[in-house]
């Protein structure tokens, strides 16, 4: 169930240079499980628009279908937001994006909804460069349809040496490197001071942003191996196939410096070391950010922070060179040739 | 032996090679006939094949005026050695041969029944050309040349055709005329008084145009305002979207900037393509797409998004030989359903049947403001025939005092001035529909989150079974609304008991169809249908006929189910008359149809 926050206000409330409080940038309250990674994921989200200054209204927000992609109600209520289907969110922010240059698009997937069924759309709205947040929610699994394996890295499987994946994981940042997007990030759902840094300069990013968010699912997991909590829940699973009990967790939390590693222990007790990128090469270099990614993935880690930043100055509509007003603000008389040209055209086809 | 004679009525067959250059030839004899003021139709069976294999171009003159497909033909040209032994033995009794004979025919070619006329192109070529491929493109020209002397028509009408067509072009001129002169002169020196073929000038085309259904629509849409077309290639579709790009750059181009008022992306596959449809739609802007049936399936889960979540959409449908992939490069009217139904859930959808290409060009016009105004998807069925061959049509018209219904859209003042709380699928006006924003008006009214899932009246999430249901039938009020605005069919009555339905490229043969079963002694009425949902005149017509023919180019008579289905007709009252080889159907087809089941049902009430 989706219900309305209030309008209560408090009256000593932060507010922005618009004069608009955090709570202009929330929305409705969430209905994911309790300490589920993706509603940090959205608090970053509130907190970076509310920084930003950027007015809500002139935001559109896409998702496609999961868990990931019910959070567009859970933030910034004032704007327009569009749930389409399973893996296409990137066609729709296409066309949206199309229709009005002006707006800040932030589109929201799942690792099923980028790396699955929607892969050949993500390809190609990286390749079109266009002007637009593209946030994964990386959780290893299919939430919603509770728990199946998904096509990227397993979140857990760094914690667990030796245990490999049966099938070649998808490293979403590699495959937006490798495609062309100008900004890529990876970030972890509990270090907000992290992340929201990152989102901030994917606002700022003209073109396409990419940030990949790992976000551990606290109600499944794909990995193998379980502590006896995650047991309980799964055997509970097996013998009864319907999710009646779903444990209480705390979201997690990390600060770390940039430069280095940090262990973070998921709930079903695996783990993963994430190690914060020190920069120390040049971020505008492809081949290096692929090599940096490559290197720490061999110490058995996963590299954060902002991989690789270049603009491409051209977006999708200065590729095809479209007018600088939005199109769906022309009007009749803009658009419209009129009876003047008739004469010519029909007589072109005698 | 007879030789067949006739003025103005007589088909032609032009058998080529793909790749070859003959289109622009054929096309170029096909204007000219109709320069001529003589009604003409031309229709290219093509193969699904870049270069190499065969490909023929029928050319129909008729001065009765009709464009369908008519089966047989009296004159072939014959440039293809790979199909003329099919070419030469099919040609009707009476008929003429015309073939290059810098090459002998082979020997086991012989009919005594037809003439053959022998014109050496490719040596007429090599002697006066030296480059290899204009050898090879004025052969054609060389042979429309020939044609036009054994017709006895009038040559300035060629001179005059070369000379608009290449106006941008000049030095190309005289040597297409000079290749034309070849061929007049080698005729008239070898051939004179053989062929009793006569093309003649009349006076009976008006201010007629000759256009492709396929470019009536894409300008069609820049008039209708698109500004954004995402869409996939596929046959017989992407002219459509070629013919919108070519006028966008003719009448989009802001003239100070250079720059485009229009965004036309090719996306990835037909699910992008419709997908950019809806966020572009959703977003305020007038959007399409073109495709054909496997598009349609792809994009199916997107049509019930669009149709739940109420967006506009219009979609294009080129039709063409289905299943699968069919006989991708044939005509057929196969995809009726799966329109009118397309996705999973109870969905349907708006539908419209053109059957010119004026039609075309006004149907995408009403289809675009049926779209916004319904805020549902709207599909247009025309087809491969239509879409892909010159047909004679009424001039485009644009009227100047036409808006665009852009439906209803609050805007920042309606906002503001809006006292109760705003729904956005809320039915205030009791047809159904609802009001809706756009993403970016107001800081704080308006905005809402849209979903495929079942929402209530106020776009929030519920999985209230009775909610769900109100919103379902809501949208039934909506098609009722829709029965009353979209195009009514055509008909024409005179109290006779039994009916024809013709829809879309079906009804080219009507006229030639009602005139043969009159010659016979027939007479019945005629509707042509041009939407779905069916109008109350669709309707009236079926209960007021007892028998009904109904017309259609697919083996399962799609459109009869969907009047036995919508309509609640008795199925038995319906006949169904298919045509579903792939090409366009023809008058003697329907006329054998029908007699046989009205000679088939006398003669077992005899009994
Ligand atoms: C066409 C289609 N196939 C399957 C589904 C079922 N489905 C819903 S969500 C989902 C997976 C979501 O996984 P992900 O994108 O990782 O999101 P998460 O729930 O993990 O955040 C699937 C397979 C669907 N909605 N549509
Ligand atoms: S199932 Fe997992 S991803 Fe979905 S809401 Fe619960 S914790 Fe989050
Ligand atoms: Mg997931």
């Amino acid at each position: 169930m989706s219900y309305i926050i209030s309008d209560f206000r408090h009256p000593n409330a932060k507010v922005n240079d618009l004069g608009l409080s955090k709570r202009d940038y929330e929305g409705a309250l969430s209905t994911l499980c309790a300490g589920c990674g993706h509603d940090s994921i959205s608090a970053a989200i509130v907190q970076s628009f509310f920084e930003m200054n950027i007015e809500p209204h002139k935001v559109v927000k896409t998702s496609g279908i999961g868990c990931s992609s019910k959070t567009p109600t859970y933030f910034l209520g004032r704007a327009h937001g569009f749930n389409s289907v399973h893996g296409r969110m990137p066609s729709v922010s296409t066309g949206a994006n199309m229709a009005n240059k002006d707006l800040q698009y932030i589109g929201i997937s799942g690792d099923g909804d980028t790396a699955s069924i929607g892969m050949g759309q993500f390809a190609h709205v990286v390749r079109r460069n266009l002007n637009m947040i593209y946030l994964v929610m990386n959780n290893g699994c299919y939430g919603l349809t509770k728990g199946q394996d998904s096509a990227t890295a397993d979140v857990g499987s760094a914690g667990k040496k030796g245990v490999a994946n049966q099938f070649a994981a998808i490293d979403l940042c590699q495959l937006a490197l490798q495609l062309g997007a100008g900004y890529v990030a990876r970030s972890f759902s509990g270090d907000k001071k992290q992340l929201v840094p990152l989102i901030k300069g994917a606002i700022e990013h003209q073109g396409f942003a990419f940030i990949d968010v790992i976000s551990p699912c606290v109600t499944f997991n794909n990995t193998p191996s379980s502590t006896k909590g995650y047991e309980y829940v799964r055997d509970h699973l097996d013998a009864t196939g319907t999710i009646d009990f779903v444990p209480e967790r705390q979201e997690l939390k990390i600060i770390h410096p940039e430069g280095t590693s940090k262990e973070v222990k998921l709930h079903d007790g695996s783990k993963l070391i994430l190690k914060k990128n020190s920069h120390d090469y040049d971020l505008s270099s492809k081949r290096e950010a692929m090599n940096t990614i490559e290197t720490v993935r061999e110490e058995h880690k996963i590299l954060t922070g902002l991989i690789y930043l270049h603009e491409d100055p051209k977006d999708t509509h200065a590729k095809i060179n479209s007018v600088d007003k939005p199109l769906n603000s022309l009007s009749q008389a803009e658009v419209c040739p009129g009876s003047a040209v008739l004469d010519d055209l029909n007589a072109g086809f005698r | 032996m007879n030789r067949m004679k006739a003025t103005n009525d007589f088909v032609i067959l032009f058998a080529n090679i793909n790749g070859s250059g003959s289109a622009s030839a054929n096309n170029l004899f096909a204007k000219a006939v109709f320069r001529l003021g003589i009604p003409v139709s031309a229709k290219n069976i093509f193969p699904s094949n870049i270069q190499g294999l065969p490909t023929w171009f029928e050319v129909r003159v008729s001065e009765k005026g009709y464009l369908g497909r008519r089966e047989g033909y009296d004159f072939v040209v014959a440039t293809n050695g790979q199909t003329v032994v099919k070419d030469y033995q099919e040609l009707e009794k009476g008929g003429y041969f015309f073939y290059d004979s810098s090459r002998r025919l082979p020997e086991t070619l012989k009919r005594d029944d037809i003439t053959e006329i022998g014109i050496p192109l490719t040596n007429i070529c090599n002697e006066n050309y030296t480059d290899p491929r204009l050898r090879q493109i004025f052969k054609n020209i060389v042979y429309v040349g020939a044609l036009a002397y054994l017709f006895d028509m009038d040559f300035s009408v060629f001179e005059d055709s070369i000379k608009s067509q290449f106006a941008k072009k000049a030095k190309l001129i005289e040597p297409n005329i000079k290749a034309l002169k070849l061929g007049y002169d080698h005729a008239q020196e070898h051939y004179n008084d053989i062929c009793q073929l006569n093309i003649h000038r009349r006076n009976l085309t008006g201010d007629k145009i000759m256009m492709e259904g396929n470019t009536a629509t894409g300008l069609g849409a820049v008039f209708a305002g698109v500004t954004v077309a995402g869409w996939y290639p596929i046959t017989p579709s992407t002219s459509v979207i070629e013919a919108f790009e070519s006028y966008c750059r003719k009448y989009r181009v802001d003239a100070e900037t250079g720059k485009n008022k229009f965004a036309i992306v090719q996306a990835e596959d037909e699910l992008a393509a419709i997908g950019i449809v809806i966020g572009a739609a959703w977003n305020g802007a007038r959007s399409f797409t073109a495709t054909s049936g496997p598009g349609v399936s792809l994009m199916g889960e997107f049509l019930g998004l669009a149709y739940f979540a109420e967006i506009p959409v219009f979609l294009v449908d080129i039709q063409r030989s289905g299943p699968s992939t069919g006989m991708p490069t044939r005509t057929q009217q196969s995809d009726v359903l799966a329109a009118a139904y397309a996705s999973h859930g109870d969905t349907k959808h708006v539908l419209l049947f053109p059957a010119n290409p004026k039609e075309c060009f006004d149907m995408t016009v009403i289809g675009l403001d049926l779209a916004e105004r319904l805020q549902t998807p709207v599909l247009m069925m025309s087809d491969l025939d239509l879409g892909m061959n010159t047909h004679m049509s009424d001039p485009i018209q644009w009227d100047e005092s036409q808006v665009y219904d852009r439906g209803k859209v609050l805007d920042y003042d309606g906002l503001e001035k809006k006292k109760e709380r705003w729904g956005r699928y809320l039915d205030v006006d009791g047809d159904g529909i609802p009001y809706r924003t756009i993403p970016g008006t107001h800081p704080t009214k308006g905005a809402f989150f849209t979903r495929g899932s079942s929402h209530d009246e106020y776009a929030v999430y519920t999985e209230d079974g009775k909610i769900y249901a109100r919103g379902m039938q809501r949208l039934l009020t909506k098609w009722d609304t829709a029965k009353t605005i979209v195009p009514q069919a055509s008909i024409s009555e005179n109290n006779n008991d039994i009916g024809v339905v013709y829809y879309g490229t079906s009804s080219f043969v009507a006229k030639e169809a009602d005139d043969m079963l009159t010659d016979l002694g027939h007479q019945f009425d005629e509707m042509r249908i041009k939407a779905f949902p069916f109008g109350s005149e669709v309707e009236e017509f079926i209960k007021a006929h007892s028998t009904l023919f109904v017309v259609e180019q697919n083996r399962d008579a799609q459109m009869k189910s969907l009047l036995v289905n919508e309509l609640q007709v008795v199925p038995d009252k319906l006949i169904e008359v298919l045509n579903i080889d792939g090409m366009p159907i023809t008058a003697q087809f329907i006329v054998d149809e029908i007699l046989e089941h009205i000679n088939g049902k006398t003669s077992e009430e005899v009994k």
